[in-house]
């Protein structure tokens, strides 16, 4: 292992090499104390070799559009930390082509090439399926869209900043029940897929203390794009609301042909509803929607205008939840390096853990004692081809 | 009557592709496994030509038409035509095919990406009806006259023209067609044309239907697509029509009665027992060949 660190070490520029050797000299285990430690605290902390990032996001595939979301709000965060003085940042974007095997491919791959922290992957099915790698290893890892339940509980190394279903969909069935005066609803959800069946007992739960009446539960796969059977099943129970827990590529031909059956009830959605590409792609179909999130794209805290007018300058385009949870994300990350001023694995590990109160585009964040995120939710529904704050 | 109406949709395209698919298979013996790369291909090639052509809907289905026939004489020559004199042609044939769907699919993901892709939004006419407390739209209306046009007009060739005749006549005996003097070659290539033609139609109208083009929608019918023609009886054209709608209402009622997590088990639960009680399928006759 040792040879082989070496070898790959003189191949390489001479900051890795420096890394390299410092992680041969403690014999593995935590990387690089020794050079990645700085001087000072906060904005003033410097630390002299570059911090190694490494991001795993489903560029393609059928979660591609979170994906390129999630490298915009990246590589937009990346850019203004460059321009931070003290600490600068590697940051290495790779894709896992929306296939949880690629993710383990790639984790042990960012594993054994020392980077300080992993973020990503973009789908909570294949952080279940990677993270214990990056666990393993004692790698810190940041879930920046994960919002499937038991992810963080993987272990103590893995933190994530997306609000999960669990926290956004009580205040969501909450909201809307008290709009719509919701008594009788149909569920429909993707039973494949760890992400919408953790999304699927969220809704149920939360229905269940709404005391809101659960007509019938209907089931389908990820991969189906025919609705048509279900959704007039669904219809003849004369729901006040459709409740889905779907993927995008699930939800946009779900939408569309729910409408076109004469459903016209509100549409409240989980988590991958929560994507512009519904209104594109649905078109007057999408009307009606209603999507807990994350991230209140019209708050007007200063870090949320900040990020919007950065991001628009940028991209010449509105960003999504996706991109704004990645940007926080590394934001995040540089709070963490700097507030132990060390980029040791270990140091990110606990300076993640105890983050509280950092003022960030998601509003006032913390990491609870489950390392799970800890901010306010906002309800949105789908007016005139846009989210709007549900009210 | 809703789900009746969703059953007979679903259905018809299923029976479109089938019908290609046994096509093939009920005058060559040859079981063409390139056909859903054809379907999928395109639903993308549809998609392109309504996004940057610029044509409508129904404009595109023609061209899709010629596209899908070119793509069948091109696997005709390159799949199977090379292998004819082989004692295993129909094995070799099989396997080949496979090869030529995989980089037919290779090749879309080049053009195309690996993205799902969608028409343009506006592409479709809102229009819809009710029928008995139902709602139909147009769309679904022209998907059903053209699948049907499309099989009746098949129909009628295969029985009535010269050129269904000739591959009759090929079907029957291959050697003895070509001894009366039929171009066993020419009839194999306009089988293999109009086979691919009508899974390309079937490709557009599922993509049309659903508003979905994925590079995994082919393997996604193909289970369905073979299991229909087994059920109606292989070579049978009728008999493909039939076992499509069984398929498409089976899925249709069993989400409706049994519940939706069961749709697969019922369907093809259903299509397995049809199978025990008549091995030779609906519409399949045990000795005699059928076109």
């Amino acid at each position: 292992m040792r040879a082989q660190l070496t070898t790959l070490a003189a191949a390489s520029a001479a900051t890795i090499l420096l890394a390299a050797c410092g992680s041969g000299e403690e014999g593995g285990g935590s990387a690089a104390s020794g050079e990645r430690a700085g001087e000072g605290t906060g904005d003033s902390c410097t630390i002299e070799a570059p911090v190694p990032i490494g991001a795993v996001l489903s560029l393609t595939g059928a979660a591609a559009s979170y994906g390129e979301s999630q490298q915009k709000g990246l590589e937009l965060a990346a850019e203004e930390l460059a321009e931070k003085e003290g600490v600068t940042y590697e940051l290495t974007i790779e894709d896992d082509q929306t296939d949880p095997r690629q993710g383990i491919t790639l984790f042990d791959e960012f594993v054994t090439s020392d980077v300080s922290l992993i973020i990503g992957p973009t789908l909570s099915n294949a952080a279940v399926q990677a993270d214990p790698i990056a666990q393993e290893a004692g790698v810190p890892v940041l879930g920046i869209s994960n919002t499937a339940a038991g992810v963080t509980e993987i272990g103590d190394y893995i933190h994530r900043n997306s609000l999960t279903e669990s926290a956004v969909i009580p205040q969501t069935i909450a909201k809307a029940t008290e709009e719509y005066g919701l008594e009788k609803v149909v569920v429909m959800y993707s039973n494949d897929d760890a992400f919408t069946e953790s999304g699927f007992e969220a809704f149920s739960g939360a229905l269940e203390d709404e005391g809101v009446e659960v007509a019938e539960e209907i089931t389908f796969s990820k991969a189906d794009t025919d609705f048509r059977a279900l959704l007039t099943q669904a219809k003849e129970s004369q729901p006040d609301a459709l409740v889905v827990s779907a993927l995008i590529e699930a939800a946009i031909p779900l939408v569309t042909q729910a409408r076109e059956l004469g459903i016209d009830v509100p549409i409240i959605g989980g988590n991958g509803f929560n994507n512009p590409r519904l209104m594109a792609d649905a078109g007057d179909a999408a009307e009606g929607v209603v999507v807990g999130a994350a991230w209140n794209s019209s708050s007007d805290n200063p870090e949320n205008q900040a990020f919007l007018e950065a991001f628009e300058a940028k991209y010449d385009a509105q960003p999504d939840q996706f991109a704004a949870q990645a940007y926080t994300g590394l934001k995040l990350v540089d709070e963490a390096v700097r507030s132990g001023c060390s980029a040791d694995r270990e140091a990110i590990k606990e300076a993640l853990g105890g983050l509280e109160n950092v003022p960030t585009v998601l509003g006032e964040f913390s990491i609870d004692e489950n390392r799970d995120a800890v901010h306010p939710a906002v309800v949105q529904v789908v007016q005139d081809g846009k989210f709007t704050v549900l009210e | 009557m809703q789900q009746l109406l969703n059953g007979i949709f679903i259905g018809s395209i299923y029976a479109l592709f089938a019908i290609g698919f046994t096509l093939v298979f009920g005058i060559l013996d040859r079981l063409n496994l390139a056909h859903p790369a054809v379907f999928a291909a395109s639903a993308f090639v549809g998609i392109e030509l309504v996004e940057r052509g610029g044509l409508s809907l129904w404009a595109a289905l023609p061209i899709v038409f010629v596209f899908g026939a070119v793509l069948g004489l091109v696997i005709e020559r390159l799949a199977f035509r090379p292998l004819k004199g082989r004692a295993d042609a129909h094995f070799a044939g099989l396997i080949s095919s496979i090869a030529l769907a995989g980089m037919l699919i290779a090749v879309l993901q080049w053009r195309y990406g690996p993205d799902t892709r969608r028409f343009p939004p506006g592409s479709f006419p809102d229009t819809r009806f009710g029928v008995g407390g139902a709602q139909v739209t147009l769309v679904q209306v022209v998907i059903l006259a053209v699948s049907l046009a499309l099989m009746v007009g098949l129909t009628y060739m295969v029985t009535r023209s010269r050129l269904g005749r000739g591959m009759r006549a090929v079907a029957e005996n291959p050697t003895a067609a070509r001894v009366l003097g039929v171009n066993v070659d020419r009839i194999t290539a306009v089988t293999f044309a109009i086979s691919s033609a009508l899974g390309a139609v079937a490709g557009v109208l599922f993509a049309i239907n659903v508003n979905t083009a994925q590079l995994g929608m082919g393997s996604a019918i193909e289970l369905k697509g073979l299991a229909v023609i087994i059920v109606g009886g292989m070579g049978s054209l009728p008999g493909a029509l039939i076992g499509g709608l069984v398929l498409g209402l089976a899925e249709v009622f069993a989400v409706q009665y049994i519940g939706s997590s069961w749709r697969d088990v019922i369907a093809f639960g259903l299509l397995f027992v049809i199978l025990l009680l008549r091995p030779q399928g609906l519409l399949g006759a045990r000795k005699v060949r059928e076109v």
